[in-house]
């Protein structure tokens, strides 16, 4: 199948960013062709692509879209094994292609957990069967996520793991934090940490402050999360170990990473959507569906967030991706399960934050596409001879989120009928074209 | 004035209008329940259900004797005895008692916003009888009553409440009652029992009860759990007692006419002496006895009451 996306504007940081045609032939992109500047050409050196051949490709128009590297999103829960009722991994990927992703990482909180090999191996070949977008395991950091022995990371790595974590619990025990840094270094496995001190989250549901009060409901502390993301900057520096902090909520996270940064530690970071998108006030009437860990937090929060995405401090936008079906979600709001699903809004409220002006669209593909990318060490970017994983965006769609057309098996996000605008609207992983708006049936 | 109102889920969604007409229809139930023969047929043919997922013996109590006294039939469930244990869900179980159509669903629960979570859901009529830390709105109006009983009117009056404010549901409830009536709340409490951002229900708090009690018309002790040690609230009942409890050697320094309340079960020894809790200023028991009065007054606004009357 040999494809031409026409007259893109195409933007990939660090490499290419004007209006281009790209040629692509047996999952891989054989040309890039400017059309801004036409005696410009990046691919100069590509033999034209003969007239025969023209024809023969099957031509998108891109015109006004925005073409992208294919977007990752390095924080998903797909749920299988254990939790198909709330996804499957074939729907998970389904709900990402939507969503304009070509690759997820998938986190091991399942059941069993990912800490060994036949889990791992179980979620590729999964993937492979569901045929969509790619999918990167995370394993578990320590056996079963009980904190108390490490995995084993080198068969895990073996069968296809990209990263470690123990995300949904944080590693209290600093020693296995600093031994799992240390171990991991030889098989080059990101640790990515899910930063939360137990003892200080004590029955917290929600953000703690004056709202907590007023419902009633016991809060989460800032310091819940920072005394850990402290913690990991420091084991960080001892260990010499890359760690990518998961999920950043609150602004003096945001404040030891950017310090940390500025002194070279070798920390990255990630937040999601709904960090930089709401605050706790979305709580409101004890909604389950803004219910989250970490929660939600203050506008002072919310808007160190968008100062660490705009200064660089936080280089990830993820979705933690967490499915849940009502039998988590519609009950007492201390009792319901944390977590809300997003990988198929996340490009529309990442790109609010371009209209505001607090990130460019290079800047924001770079939090979506090309760090992920980097942090992971896997392949990226509209660049001949690479595979041809690309998303399509149409930055002026305007629509309403509507839960019902979602591709997820769940239905728990806080957005449903939100007016947004920008879209993916079609996303190629690696020549196929896993997604399609104008036809949904792709 | 018509009461408006299908569910008393707490202090915040009642206006003051909304308020003095429950206070001046329980000052009028009042009298009911001193007459030989304690029943009216006021709600005669109405089904109260009194959903109880937390241990009451006082709330449970009196909701059933207002229920009661009223004519409504009424009946108890209880966490354990009800299909909660065998894993059905609040909405699940909501839902079939709403199937055979109770008027009004009294409901106490463990969990902040289940009451709020039942008024969404089901159409009988909700009364909050307390939910987690969230709210205990009955108490709060049997408390106002209580006070303006004692003293001809709320406005004005200087209230502290005293203890663990973090873990309370009266407190917050009351902080907001008596401030919408119109008296001036202040805590009292070590840290750890004063909850962040508590000042924006329009109080005030001291680590110093002294500073809280001098000037104060009306002193709420709160009831220690002695559970709290576990989470370092506070070391011990013998320290707390010593710079949080109601002596009578603290009475001393507070206005003669001051009131004490409580709104039980009392510590004796622990946060109020068993002197102060039986002396001359305290009002502990006609709490109990208004709440009977307040209940009756909410079940006949909310179930047969002018409300419906208006919109049957």
């Amino acid at each position: 199948m040999q494809i031409l996306i026409k007259d893109g504007r195409v933007v990939d940081p660090g490499n290419y960013d004007g209006i281009a045609d790209i040629f692509i032939e047996d999952g891989k992109i054989v040309k890039i062709q400017s059309n801004d500047n036409p005696r410009q050409l990046p691919t100069s050196n590509e033999q034209p692509a003969t007239r025969n051949k023209q024809q023969a490709y099957r031509t998108i128009d891109a015109t006004g879209k925005i073409v992208t590297p294919g977007l990752i999103d390095m924080h998903v829960h797909l749920r299988e094994p254990g939790h198909e009722y709330k996804e499957t991994i074939e729907t998970g990927c389904l709900a990402a292609a939507a969503g304009g992703f070509t690759a997820v990482c998938c986190m091991p909180n399942t059941n069993p957990v990912n800490d060994n090999s036949q889990v791992t191996k179980f979620i590729i070949e999964k993937a492979r069967l569901a045929d969509t977008v790619r999918v990167y395991p995370v394993a578990a950091i320590s056996k079963g996520l009980q904190g108390t022995g490490l995995s084993e990371y080198g068969d895990l790595k073996d069968a296809g793991a990209v990263a470690i974590s123990d995300d949904g619990c944080p590693v209290t025990d600093s020693q296995l934090m600093r031994r799992a840094m240390e171990y991991a270094k030889r098989f080059g496995l990101l640790i990515i940490s899910h930063c939360e001190d137990l003892n200080l989250l004590a029955e917290g549901v929600m953000n703690e402050g004056a709202l907590a009060t007023r419902m009633g409901l016991s809060g989460i502390p800032n310091a819940c999360e920072s005394v850990m993301v402290m913690r990991d900057i420091a084991l960080c520096e001892l260990t010499g170990s890359p760690v990518h902090i998961a999920h950043v909520s609150t602004m003096e996270s945001v404040r030891a990473i950017r310090d940390a940064k500025s002194r070279g530690v070798a920390v990255t970071a990630e937040t999601a959507p709904h960090y930089f998108t709401l605050t706790e006030d979305a709580v409101g009437r004890y909604d389950t569906n803004a219910k989250m860990n970490p929660p939600l937090r203050s506008k002072d929060d919310r808007e160190a967030i968008r100062k660490g995405l705009a200064d660089g401090t936080i280089d990830v936008i993820a979705t933690d991706h967490a499915p849940h079906s009502t039998i988590e979600k519609e009950v007492e709001f201390d009792r319901a399960a944390n977590g809300i699903i997003g990988l198929e809004t996340s490009v529309s409220l990442s790109l609010k934050l371009v209209e505001e002006g607090i990130l460019k669209i290079e800047e924001l593909v770079e939090k979506m596409s090309t760090n992920p990318a980097r942090i992971l060490r896997i392949e990226n970017g509209l660049t001949v001879g690479n595979s041809a994983d690309i998303t399509i965006i149409d930055p002026d769609r305007s629509y309403i989120v509507d839960v019902e057309s979602f591709r997820s098996i769940s239905r728990n996000t806080p957005f449903n009928g939100l007016e947004v605008k920008g879209k993916a609207i079609l996303t190629m992983v690696g020549g196929k074209i896993v997604f399609d708006e104008k036809n949904n049936n792709l | 004035m018509q009461f408006q109102k299908k569910n008393i889920l707490d202090m915040e969604s009642l206006s003051v209008d909304e308020i003095s007409m429950i206070l001046d229809t329980a000052d009028r139930m009042k009298e009911i329940s001193q007459r030989p023969v304690k029943k009216v047929p006021t709600l005669r043919g109405k089904t109260v259900v009194l959903f109880f997922y937390e241990p009451s013996t006082r709330t449970r109590t009196s909701f059933d004797i207002a229920a009661k006294r009223l004519s409504a039939d009424s009946l108890s469930i209880s966490a354990s005895t009800s299909s909660m244990v065998k894993g059905e869900t609040l909405i699940d179980t909501a839902r079939n008692l709403e199937a055979m159509n109770p008027d009004v669903i009294v409901i106490r629960h463990p969990s902040a916003g289940a009451p709020h979570m039942l008024a969404r859901t089901v159409s009988p009529s909700i009364i909050n009888a307390g939910d987690g830390m969230h709210a205990h709105p009955t108490q709060s109006l049997l408390d106002l009553m209580t006070v303006r009983e004692n003293k001809g009117e709320v406005k004005g009056l200087r209230v502290a409440i005293i203890g663990d404010i973090s873990h309370s549901r009266v407190a917050r409830s009351n902080c907001i009652g008596f401030t919408k009536m119109g008296a001036e709340v202040i805590l009292a409490g070590p840290q750890t029992m004063i909850p962040k951002g508590i000042e924006t229900l329009g109080v005030s708090f001291t680590l110093n009860m002294e500073d809280a009690i001098y000037d104060s018309d009306v002193i709420m002790m709160l009831r220690i759990q002695k559970e709290r040690q576990k989470s370092f609230l506070f070391p011990s009942e013998r320290e707390y007692a010593k710079v949080y409890g109601l002596t009578r050697k603290r009475l001393e320094s507070t206005k003669d006419d001051v009131l004490i309340m409580h709104p039980g079960p009392i510590n004796r020894g622990v946060e109020i002496a068993p002197d102060v809790a039986d002396g001359p200023y305290s009002i502990i028991l006609n709490q109990v006895t208004n709440g009977v009065a307040v209940r009756m007054a909410l079940l006949y606004l909310v179930a047969g009451g002018t409300r419906n009357a208006d919109t049957d």
